[in-house]
Order: structure tokens, then C-alpha cells, then sequence
């Protein structure tokens, strides 16, 4: 629960009416040369931040006996997949991904169902319990869990959800950024739509889930991308919940490799890639739902 | 924050005080949710801050007691001054990779942008953990890769590990380098809402593209400029896991920061009120960055 929705209405607006193209900055003007400039650095750039990623991944198919052997190449001998064997077997690797995937599709949905319904009602209604709430959302905003650790896991505790799978996805559900994404996705709705479904009498539940809810799922898989990623990068929080290994989730599993006495590089290279791939092949898929959302409304979590 | 809204909506919002039941069905779930979840733990943990709650059996109330120790225990002290210097590192690398990246990716003379940025947004994916690990990977003292192309070149290998501030600075560039895909697009979105009349104006008046970035960019982002200053922030006071993976806040605890001096006592030692007050300190601190943040927003924008 880490989110401002700050920029929403500053950004709202500003400048749209003038123009939506991209700024062409003194078009023409030494053409080429900028061109050759602009396109060096942006690579150079590109070089550098996906170099790291390339360097662990390419270095996850060497052979154990092949990781410090010198001098170091970028790309493998004779590439194998042993690493990833190992560590998908190793530890009970295999069960931690089925885990992470149940509780991430769980909180997924759930996070999602409750902020479409929650931006839908602050959006659309005006009462003076929405407005409290409203500023409720907002202080979430400003207390990140981190904050509250000590609390929030005696206060779960005592619900009896320690060591489960929902004491981990429960807490997870109300964000503050799925609300707003979803407030500003239903602002954008006319409010004429809404009347007429009410002429026509359509009861107010039945608007939304008629009407509004399907209108929304461009915003639905935004955020249902955006929240399957939090949740399967969480740390802390599984770990203070969980306390028996089959339960556990692949961060945790990638820590504890990384906790052992002697790191065996081998499996936590090919922990760490196998863990990655999930939330790649998501994004590479649903990357314009990502890249071209209103992000400005939805903060990481 | 409601006032300010209807800017985007198509007709102004009505009053609709007539329907009650329908918006509070809605709002249930959430409201179920924050009462539980947030409430709840965050006022038995301003309670708890005031006992000796140890997480288990009776405690009793021992008014500012935990706060008197903590700021007299040079642990918490180390923990927040490498916490405060950790977020003056990481706050302004952060801000200027992202806005450079950004206003490279929206250049129209720069090609392949489309794939760069791609490029550039991966490392954001990743989880805390693996960025870490990563980054362990890459600066090992014996067997990283820099170290390794520091020795071709005929340098000697650096103490990445060993040393309290190189291996600080190492967590500061991998953080950095895992949030700029997200300011970026930040960045990205307040870029291209400049109006391009602004430019065009500025180009005839003969300003060069570094004028135009300091005189028209930078002033049009500013609010872009403060969430993601403010964002950056918060995350940075809260970090964790990139420390837990990449060096344990190593080399021993001199890199152990707030939130891991939080887990340690609260957790490890099971001095609940007493992590509930070191806690407190870190919520005190959070408010103020963002209340600073709030009005020097407003200032720029009534500007």
C-alpha cells in the first residue's frame, strides 16, 4: 500500500487540449548528426541496463563447473539446462512456484473484484461515507506495510491465519492504486449512461455489473497484470506469515539459497531465471497495457 | 483530492445523495479490509509502542520507555543514518537516469526506442530478491564480472563486498537500476503533455535542444518531477529485500537499515512494542517527506 494518486490530477489535462503528438524538438535542425547521437546514446544506455540481466541470464545455462572458470564469456561453452534442473528440483523448488502462482491468481482476482467495485462507487456516487473512505484509501497510501509489520502480523495472528495462504493474500487485496486506476477509469465514464440505465430501470447493482464492469477490462488487466507482479515479488510479508516449507513462497526459496553457508551459484542462477519467467512472458505479452496504462494513476505496491 | 477531480470527467458529478445502500455494498469489501488491515494494526501498534508486548502473554504499559531506548541505542542510529544517506544516493541517481532515459526514448532521432524501452523496463519486473542476487552475481569480489573486467583492464579487484561503503553504493546503483523502467514511464507520460507549440516557439527564438530542455522540459514536469522524487523516497526508507539478497546488510550489520532493524528486533527478538516504536519513528519520517513533498507540489503548481 504504497501509492499517491498526486500526479492523477496534476497531470490530468495538462497540456492534452494543446496537443497529444510528441514533442518534435528542433526538427531539422542538424538532422543526422542528432539522429547518430541520439541513437548512440540511447543504445549506450539500453547497454547498460540490459547487460546485467543478459550477463545472469546467459550465465544461469553454464555448467556449475563453468560459472568462475576463467576468463569469463558472455555466452556459454556448451550450454545446458542442468541449472535449472537442479534447482527446480532441489528444495522443493516446484512446489514453491505452485504456491506463488495459487496465491498470486487468488489476490489477483480479488484485488481486482474489490477495487472495480470500490472505484466504481467513488467515481460515480456521492455520499459522505464514500469521502471518508476515500481518505481512508488515502492514508493507506502513506503508511506502507513495512511500517506496520510488527501489528499487522499480530493482528493476523489473532484472526487465525498465521502459516496460510490467506494471511498473505487477504492483507494483500485493498490497494490504494487499483482503487484509483479504477476511480479514474469510471470518471472518464459519462454519467449519462448511467442515467439512462436508470430510465430504462435497471437497479444500481445490476448498471454496474452489467454495463460498467464489462466497460472496465482494459483497466481489469492492467491492474490484474500489475498486482500478479507485486504479489510475486513479495518478501517480507510471506516470510513473517509462513512457517512451513511447503507453503513456501519462490522469493523465499531464492532467499534461503542465498542464505546458506556456501551459495550454490549453480541452482540460485537457475532459481532466479526460472522465477523470472512468469512475469516476463506476462508483460511481453500484455506490454501495451503496461507501458500505455495511465501508470500515473497506479503506483507500485 | 474529490474537488480537484472532475477536471477529467465528461459532465460534473451530481449529487446523488439518494442512493446510499448501492455505493456502500460496493465499498464493502475494501471497507472490511481496511478496517482489519489497516485500522486495526495501526492502532494497536501505536498502543504497543507504549508496553513491553513481547507478541505473547501480558505486557504493561511503560509510557515513552521504548522511545527513550531507541534514541539512545546507536543500532537504531546506525540503521537510520544508513537509511537517510542510502535515500540521498539513491533518490537523485534514480531522477536523473530515468529523465535521461526518458527524454532519449521520446527523441524522435533516437531508433529503436520502442525496443530499448522495453529494454530499460525489464529490470523493474524483476523481483527485489532477484535484483539482488543479480547484482551479488555481478560485483562477487572473486568472481563478479566487474571485478573481472576491472582486472583485464589492470586494475585491482574492488572490495564489493567487504567494504561498508562500497557495498552500500552497489545496493544504491542495483536499486536504481531496478526502479528506472517505472520512472521512466512516469517521465515518459509528462514529457510527451507538453504542449509542442512550446518547442516549435522556442526552436524559431533559436534555443538549442539543451536550452529548451532547462527552460521548457524541466519546468513542465516539475510535478512529475516531485512524485517521482516522493515515491522514490518512501521506497527508498522502506527497502529491504535488495539488501537482504545482495549482502545481508553487510558486510556484518553496518548496512542493516530501518526496516531490517524493525524485523530483527521485532521478529528475531520478540521485542514487539519496542519495534512498534522504532516503527513509529519510520512512519514520523515517511509523513514529513511526504506533507515537505505536498507543499512544495502546491507552490509549484499555483506558481
Amino acid at each position: 500500500m504504497t501509492t499517491t494518486d498526486m500526479p492523477r490530477p496534476v497531470d490530468a489535462g495538462r497540456g492534452r487540449a494543446v496537443s497529444k503528438k510528441r514533442p518534435r524538438r528542433g526538427a531539422g535542425s542538424g538532422g543526422i548528426r542528432r539522429a547518430v547521437s541520439a541513437t548512440t546514446l540511447l543504445w549506450l544506455l539500453a547497454c547498460l541496463y540490459g547487460l546485467p540481466v543478459l550477463w545472469f541470464v546467459l550465465s544461469a545455462f553454464k555448467p556449475a563447473g563453468d560459472l568462475f572458470s576463467y576468463p569469463l564469456t558472455l555466452v556459454p561453452h556448451d550450454p545446458t539446462l542442468s541449472g535449472f534442473k537442479a534447482a527446480w528440483e532441489s528444495a522443493n523448488f516446484s512446489q514453491y512456484f505452485i504456491n506463488t502462482t495459487i496465491v498470486c491468481v487468488i489476490t489477483t482476482i480479488l484485488t481486482v473484484g474489490a477495487s472495480c467495485c470500490t472505484g466504481y462507487a467513488l467515481a460515480k456516487y456521492d455520499n459522505r461515507w464514500l469521502k471518508v473512505f476515500f481518505i481512508g484509501i488515502l492514508a493507506t497510501t502513506m503508511l506502507p506495510s513495512e511500517v506496520m509489520l510488527a501489528p499487522e502480523f499480530l493482528v493476523v495472528r489473532d484472526l487465525g491465519l498465521y502459516n496460510s495462504f490467506a494471511g498473505i493474500i487477504l492483507p494483500a487485496v485493498l490497494t490504494a492504486t487499483g482503487c484509483f486506476m479504477f476511480r479514474q477509469f469510471f470518471l472518464t465514464v459519462p454519467d449519462e449512461l448511467v442515467e439512462a440505465a436508470r430510465i430504462d430501470g435497471a437497479r444500481e447493482l445490476a448498471i454496474f455489473l452489467r454495463i460498467m464492469v464489462p466497460l472496465s477490462r482494459p483497466i481489469m488487466l492492467t491492474l490484474a497484470i500489475l498486482s500478479f507482479q507485486w504479489r510475486w515479488n513479495d518478501y517480507i510479508w510471506p516470510l513473517l506469515m509462513l512457517n512451513d516449507p511447503d507453503k513456501f513462497t519462490v522469493q523465499i526459496g531464492i532467499q534461503s539459497i542465498v542464505g546458506a553457508q556456501n551459495i550454490n551459484w549453480s541452482v540460485l542462477l537457475g532459481a532466479s531465471v526460472i522465477s523470472m519467467i512468469p512475469l516476463i512472458a506476462i508483460f511481453l505479452v500484455f506490454q501495451r497495457y503496461v507501458m500505455g496504462a495511465d501508470i500515473n494513476a497506479g503506483l507500485k505496491d | 483530492m474529490t474537488k480537484r477531480a472532475p477536471d477529467v470527467s465528461v459532465s460534473p458529478p451530481r449529487r446523488r445523495s439518494k442512493y446510499t445502500l448501492a455505493p456502500l455494498v460496493l465499498i464493502s469489501a475494501n471497507v472490511v479490509l481496511f478496517a482489519l488491515f489497516f485500522v486495526w494494526p495501526a492502532v494497536i501498534g501505536l498502543v504497543y509502542s507504549f508496553t513491553n508486548y513481547t507478541g505473547v502473554g501480558a505486557f504493561q504499559f511503560i509510557g515513552l520507555d521504548n522511545y527513550q531506548t531507541l534514541f539512545g541505542d546507536s543500532t537504531f542510529y546506525d540503521a537510520l543514518s544508513r537509511t537517510l544517506l542510502y535515500t540521498v544516493l539513491f533518490v537523485p541517481l534514480n531522477f536523473v537516469f530515468s529523465l535521461l532515459i526518458a527524454n532519449v526514448v521520446v527523441s524522435k532521432h533516437a531508433k529503436g526506442a520502442s525496443v530499448a524501452r522495453v529494454i530499460f523496463f525489464i529490470p523493474w519486473l524483476l523481483s527485489p530478491i532477484v535484483v539482488g542476487v543479480l547484482w551479488r552475481w555481478l560485483f562477487g569480489e572473486n568472481f563478479g564480472l566487474v571485478n573481472y573486467i576491472i582486472h583485464e583492464f589492470g586494475g585491482s579487484a574492488v572490495p564489493w563486498q567487504s567494504n561498508a561503503d562500497l557495498s552500500l553504493l552497489v545496493v544504491v546503483m542495483a536499486a536504481s537500476w531496478a526502479w528506472t523502467g517505472f520512472s521512466m514511464l512516469l517521465f515518459i507520460a509528462a514529457i510527451k503533455n507538453v504542449p509542442v507549440s512550446y518547442y516549435e516557439a522556442a526552436s524559431l527564438d533559436g534555443a538549442g535542444p539543451w536550452r529548451q530542455f532547462i527552460s521548457i522540459t524541466l519546468p513542465s514536469i516539475a510535478p512529475t518531477s516531485f512524485i517521482v522524487i516522493l515515491l522514490n523516497t518512501i521506497n527508498a526508507m522502506k527497502e529491504y529485500p535488495v539488501f537482504v539478497a545482495l549482502n545481508n546488510g553487510g558486510p556484518g550489520t553496518s548496512n542493516n537499515l530501518l526496516v531490517q532493524y524493525i524485523y530483527e528486533t521485532g521478529f528475531k527478538r520478540g521485542q514487539i512494542g519496542y519495534a512498534s516504536a522504532a516503527s513509529f519513528v519510520l512512519m514520523i519520517i515517511l509523513m514529513a517527506v511526504a506533507i515537505i513533498q505536498l507543499i512544495v507540489n502546491r507552490r509549484v503548481e499555483n506558481r
